[in-house]
């Protein structure tokens, strides 16, 4: 079923090539670099502010609806905030590396090897979110400290420290990656454990140590493959593949690491919140979700934590211990909750690309006004600027969030009972659980 | 992953279903059209009412009040809206043909949170609801008898 995509010349070059990398970095730094610019210079007026519009509608929509279902981190691949920090610690652009690193190049604490902190930025990211989606100049203060945050730890950690342990968008792609039907992987496993220099990892004359702290010989899932394609570079055994495969195919394969488990349920529980908070019709709540600092956002916010790191977890746990009773296993329940969570990914994915197809299909038509006029100035560039607001396949979006929840289900009963096969716990329960929040889910997007 | 012929027989009487549950008509209270007026309070950024419930074939006029700034009311897939300013009272008038729920959301640009301004209009039962409901809990539990590894588990 895998088929590589790399044995042909022509991709593989294209793959490799530093040049063709460079114009696309380029662009999209420039692109990030406008949309602070705009979120700080331009009207606070966010539909008519391309950082706004740029962000929160075309890139989220690319990023979500595209990259992240088929691409797995492909947009980890092209995004532009660690660039700057990295030009930094390479001391280069486009060379190779002639001399060691630059800076103080330290190692990232080994009890911070894990992905609490990206849960910790997502989170905080999202009690915030009505804020930050909403108003330009909040948008631009984020985006600047996350450029500013990676250029830092880039002087003083070795490789993209910011990108693996903190970004709060990387933590989310890296789970759902898992599910995309695209994947870097090594040839021959016996290549890579002979190999004495391991240049995919340390680097070479021809190409940097993985910038991602993977050693590509152990790579079994696709969270923490940034695809930048160093390791494609470096392999003097031309032994690394980009290989088309199923979807989903890393989720069968049980893990115990909490950190991942609370990422899936931080996804489904966010998407839900923002489903009843942004799309539903309680003025209370969404007054309650924007005004920061008040009682009423601070009880927000506690019923959002509550919901995310306790309701949730809670009920799913029980439904593993269910299982694990009704299968008389004696696999620990801990086990089965980080095995069963994986069960949430592509739950937690369809739920978001459900969410995104209502609230981008709505605002799409801002992207043109906002082209022609980023700053909201009254500029008219591409003659756009006077285009009316108009959603876009209305009649057909509720038809299409069902049936994408659907799928969603269907994805996460299939993953819930390959992981119960494995884990040796019934996981039937697991299915309720999973069918429980989609009609949920159903009931706040309908 | 080869399905047995019980199999195959599950996956056909679960498209049935499916088929069933998707598109059979279901049985509609017919009340005769009557008008319906609602004054609906538009302010930053919420509807009050924000839940309107019409039967199917009523004629629905909405008095849209604006209590802050400009403000608007487009009903997604009629495709009509109105527009008032602040103070006053615009009116739309349009016939009901269509059941299901439908959000209406803010046309004018009225403040941050204006692309989140929505609101809902209910015409007859939600049926598309209901059928998605019945879709979802079809599909867990064909994935659950389709699925044959779940059985060995019960099993061991």
């Amino acid at each position: 079923m895998r088929s590589e995509l790399t044995r042909f010349p022509f991709v593989k070059s294209l793959l490799k090539n530093r040049w063709l990398q460079l114009p696309v970095s380029f662009v999209m730094l420039a692109g990030f670099l406008f949309a602070i610019l705009s979120g700080f210079a331009g009207t606070p007026i966010g539909n008519h502010n391309f950082s706004i519009v740029f962000v929160w509608i075309a890139w989220w929509a690319i990023l979500i609806l595209v990259a992240v279902p088929f691409f797995g981190r492909g947009w980890c691949a092209v995004c532009p905030i660690p660039l700057p920090g990295e030009w930094l610690q390479r001391g280069a652009i486009l060379e190779p590396p002639s001399r060691k690193p630059r800076w103080l190049n330290l190692r990232w604490p080994n009890k911070l090897r894990n992905i609490w902190l990206q849960n910790l930025t997502f989170t905080l990211v999202a009690l915030f979110s009505s804020v930050i989606l909403t108003t330009p100049k909040v948008t631009a203060i984020i985006l600047s400290a996350m450029l500013f945050l990676a250029v830092g730890m880039s002087i003083v950690f070795e490789r993209r420290t910011f990108c693996r342990y903190l970004c709060p968008v990387g933590g989310f792609i890296g789970l759902y990656a898992q599910a995309a039907p695209i994947e870097l992987r090594v040839k021959d496993k016996q290549a890579c454990a002979a190999c004495k220099d391991k240049p995919c990892y340390n680097g070479s004359q021809v190409g940097y140590g993985c910038p991602w702290d993977v050693f590509p010989g152990g790579l079994t899932k696709n969270t923490y493959c940034g695809l930048c394609m160093e390791c494609l570079r470096t392999c003097p055994y031309d032994n690394i593949a980009i290989n088309t495969r199923p979807f989903a195919a890393d989720l069968v394969k049980p893990s115990r690491k909490m950190d991942e488990a609370f990422k899936a349920f931080i996804m489904l529980g966010a998407a839900m919140v923002y489903a009843g908070v942004l799309l539903g019709p309680w003025g209370a709540l969404k007054s309650a979700a924007y005004s920061v600092g008040t009682v009423a956002w601070f009880g927000y916010g506690m019923a959002f934590l509550a919901f995310i790191f306790g309701l949730l977890p809670a009920l799913f746990w029980l439904a593993v211990k269910l299982g694990q009773e009704l299968s008389k296993s004696d696999v620990p329940a801990r086990h089965g909750f980080a095995a069963f969570a994986k069960a949430l990914v592509p739950l937690g994915l369809m739920f978001w690309v459900a969410f995104s197809l209502s609230f981008v299909l709505t605002n799409a038509s801002y992207i043109l006004v906002a082209l022609s006029d980023p700053f909201g100035w009254g500029w008219n560039l591409f003659g756009t600027a006077a285009v009316t607001w108009q959603p876009y396949l209305t009649t057909a979006l509720v038809p299409l969030q069902t049936l994408v929840l659907i799928g969603g289900l269907l994805w996460s009963v299939c993953t819930a009972q390959k992981i119960g096969t494995e884990v040796k716990i019934l996981p039937v329960p697991i299915v309720v659980f999973s069918t429980l929040v989609t009609l949920a889910m159903l009931g706040l997007l309908l | 992953m080869k399905l047995s012929r019980k199999q195959w027989s599950y996956f056909i009487l679960a498209g049935l279903a499916g088929a069933v549950i998707a598109f059979a008509p279901l049985p509609v209270r017919v009340a005769p059209p009557t008008q319906r007026i609602f004054r609906v309070e538009a302010s930053q950024f919420a509807y009050s009412p924000a839940v309107l419930t019409v039967d199917p074939g009523d004629t629905v006029t909405i008095e849209l009040v604006s209590m802050d700034v400009v403000h608007g009311l487009y009903v997604d897939s009629y495709g009509v809206s109105v527009t008032a300013d602040p103070g006053q009272t615009a009116r739309l008038t349009f016939t009901a043909d269509r059941s299901g729920s439908f959000r209406f959301r803010c046309n004018v640009t009225c403040g941050a949170l204006h692309p989140f301004m929505i609101g809902k209009l209910r015409v007859g039962p939600n049926t598309l609801l209901w059928r998605a409901i019945g879709l979802t809990v079809l599909a867990a539990l064909t994935a659950i008898i389709l699925f044959p590894r779940l059985s060995n588990v019960e099993a061991a």
